[in-house]
């Protein structure tokens, strides 16, 4: 909800202009909103000249029966479907399943229709795509006011997102306006019973993963998870699958939007597999043997599929952008296997890598505190073992 | 202009245990910091203060138990002008949501902020919540990831902020809620003497829910809405296989360590 300070409103109607839902009418000169028709979505608030209105958030109890389905938020990029969303359709399935409820995929952006059927393979029974050109490039504002919209005309039960930079931002805000719940940064999902009503039941590690904390959201819909990457198993995906596409318009006015982007730098190496996603991650640190060291690692990581990583000081050296930075301060990944080469493994490291399936490490240092967290150790050096292992898994795998 | 910084004080160490009988967090004997995301915003927002001509107000603001003092004593002497500390039992067990409410309506009382500086999350909770909810709370925009504020002037912020793909260079109305993601190579500034002595003598303020108004129901445990059911350690990893060998036979142990678990 909103309040309008009458005694501040100059009658100038530029909030109406942005209510998606047309809720602010105006009366007697001065802007007043419809109680019944307001969805919280904040975006009148930025466009007031005179800071007239001001947001009055409430949790806002939800009956359970009156909602229905479980979404997915599909981020894309560049054409593509980042795959954070058929992950989280791969467990979407499941949760839905469960719940006896359907699946829905949620995609926004600008000319990004063509990326549903690629989600209905995925497993979506329904893909609502808001397309618009103002969602071209990602805002909080715009992409908030289109979620909060289309949540407050279906009332999903369920609504995850993919722990990401871009999920992080957006879940917290659309949580933030409508009073949800919202859980971060969850590791596993599942369904349980809190007096005799199904709902979410959200694990997530907290102090840097020593922890396990089983949380729920009883009161509030929908539920609202972000989910760590490369956590979820995408269903093998299958072009026969039937979904329907559900094209929805959202009134999205550039007044409500407050940010503008200036310049836009993608990694240079953008188009490489992110830590986060590669299933298997090849780090190097301080011990790996420098440049030389680096090249070998990268050779490495191309023979097993996957992608190279760096310690924090590696990134302070400049040998590498920080996108490859591994750990609490860089990038927490997951990944299937994970190979760790001259990394002593400070605790902000080893919080980062934790969720890895299988830790290989190769330290000089046997007290390195790597080794205590790695199923595979190798006590050497790094760049006498590295060619030899590239050698060894290229004749294996051609 | 004033700026709002919001501090966790948070244990020194993410090496946490539970009480496998109660299901609680072991908090004794751990000693107690400034969340160091929190202390690069303060950072951020000290050095912006040196930058700007005009006169800026750093207000330190923290949630938590009275020796959470600790922590604002810190922000005091990097730099914050004055401090407020949000204590009350009605606070705690609050989850991000009432956290939220509650730091809003602080920041309303402390009187018209231009930016609300946030560290990125926190070491002991790791959610990245809090900080866009209180803007969602304020109806002010948000920037989160940020790395760098280039400039601010009366009506906007230039910041630096790290997206999925890099970074982008973004501009932004004030008021706006920051949270800031530290660089590589960010060393704290640590206080001399003097500036500890000099903030013995700045304003400090405790606050509990009445200063803030509104029910009691609405803040800690009572306004929360996501409900921790069950609290545990993860499941302990398996004793790994360590070997000190030449590489050749390192390297054949390893290999065959794959062929064994099908990894490749």
């Amino acid at each position: 909800m909103i309040e309008i300070h009458e005694d501040k409103c100059i009658g100038c109607e530029k909030c109406l202009k942005t209510c998606p839902v047309d809720a602010l009418k105006m009366k007697e000169g001065v802007a007043k909103v419809d109680e019944g028709l307001c969805i919280s979505c904040s975006a009148c608030i930025p466009a007031c000249p005179v800071d007239a209105i001001e947001p009055i958030l409430k949790a806002s109890k939800a009956a359970s029966a009156d909602y229905s389905g479980v979404w997915v938020f599909a981020e894309q990029h560049d054409d593509r479907c980042r795959p954070t969303g058929p992950e989280l359709l791969g467990k979407g399935r499941e949760l839905a399943d469960e719940l006896g409820e359907e699946l829905c995929a949620v995609l926004l952006g600008s000319d990004v229709g063509k990326l549903s059927d690629e989600l209905i393979a995925y497993g979506a029974e329904k893909v609502y795509v808001v397309d618009d050109k103002i969602l071209e490039n990602y805002t909080t504002e715009a992409y908030t006011t289109a979620l909060v919209t289309l949540i407050s005309k279906y009332k999903p039960s369920v609504f995850i997102f993919g722990a990401t930079h871009l999920g992080r931002d957006l879940a917290p805000s659309v949580a933030g306006r409508m009073g949800l719940g919202l859980t971060a940064d969850c590791t596993g999902l599942s369904i349980t019973e809190v007096e005799d009503v199904k709902v979410l039941l959200q694990t997530r590690p907290a102090f840097g993963g020593n922890v396990m904390a089983d949380i729920v959201c009883p009161n509030t819909r929908p539920q609202m998870a972000t989910v760590r990457p490369h956590v979820m198993q995408p269903l093998e995906p299958d072009p026969e699958r039937d979904g329907e596409v559900i094209q929805e318009h959202v009134k999205i006015s550039p007044e409500s939007i407050k940010t503008e982007i200036l310049e836009i730098m993608e990694h240079e190496d953008s188009g490489e597999i992110s830590v986060e996603e590669a299933d298997v991650v090849v780090t190097g640190g301080r011990g790996a043997g420098g440049e030389e060291g680096f090249k070998m690692l990268r050779e490495l990581a191309k023979a097993l599929g996957g992608t190279v990583g760096c310690s924090r000081p590696i990134v302070e050296e400049g040998m590498m952008s920080k996108s490859h930075q591994v750990g609490q301060s860089g990038k927490t990944i997951s990944p299937e296997l994970y190979i760790v080469c001259g990394v002593s493994g400070a605790v902000q490291h080893r919080v980062g890598v934790r969720g890895s399936k299988y830790i290989i490490a190769i330290n000089k240092d046997p007290k390195a505190p790597i080794f205590d967290m790695a199923d595979f150790g190798i006590v050497g050096d790094a760049s006498k073992m590295i060619p030899m292992l590239i050698e060894k898994v290229k004749e294996k795998t051609c | 202009m004033r700026f709002v910084v919001c501090v966790k004080q948070v244990p020194d160490t993410t090496e946490i245990e539970v009480d496998e009988e109660t299901g609680t967090i072991i908090r004794e004997g751990v000693p107690s910091v400034l969340n160091a995301f929190d202390e690069f915003a303060l950072n951020l927002a000290v050095e912006l203060k040196n930058e700007v001509e005009e006169d800026v107000e750093i207000v330190a603001l923290s949630m938590g138990p009275p020796q959470a003092k600790e922590a604002l004593n810190k922000c005091l002497a990097i730099g914050a002008d004055r401090a407020v500390l949000l204590t009350d039992m009605v606070f705690a067990g609050a989850d991000t949501w009432a956290t939220s409410v509650t730091l809003s309506r602080a920041i309303k009382n402390i009187g018209k902020t231009d930016i609300v500086f946030m560290g990125q999350e926190a070491s002991d909770g790791n959610t990245a919540q809090v900080g866009p909810e209180v803007a969602a709370h304020m109806g002010i925009p948000q920037l989160t990831f940020v790395t760098e504020v280039e400039s601010v002037n009366n009506s906007h912020v230039v910041a630096k902020k790290e997206t999925d793909e890099g970074f982008v260079r973004i501009k932004c109305e004030t008021p706006v809620m920051i949270a800031c993601m530290p660089t590589p190579g960010f060393e704290p500034r640590i206080p001399n003497i003097r500036e500890i002595m000099k903030a013995k003598k700045k304003e400090y303020q405790e606050w509990s829910h009445e200063d803030l108004g509104g029910d009691p129901s609405e803040y800690g445990l009572d306004g929360s809405e996501s409900v921790v059911i069950k609290t545990y350690s993860p499941p302990p990893k398996g004793e790994g296989i360590i070997v000190d060998d030449e590489p050749e036979v390192a390297v054949k142990k390893l290999m065959d360590f794959f062929e064994d678990e099908g990894i490749l």
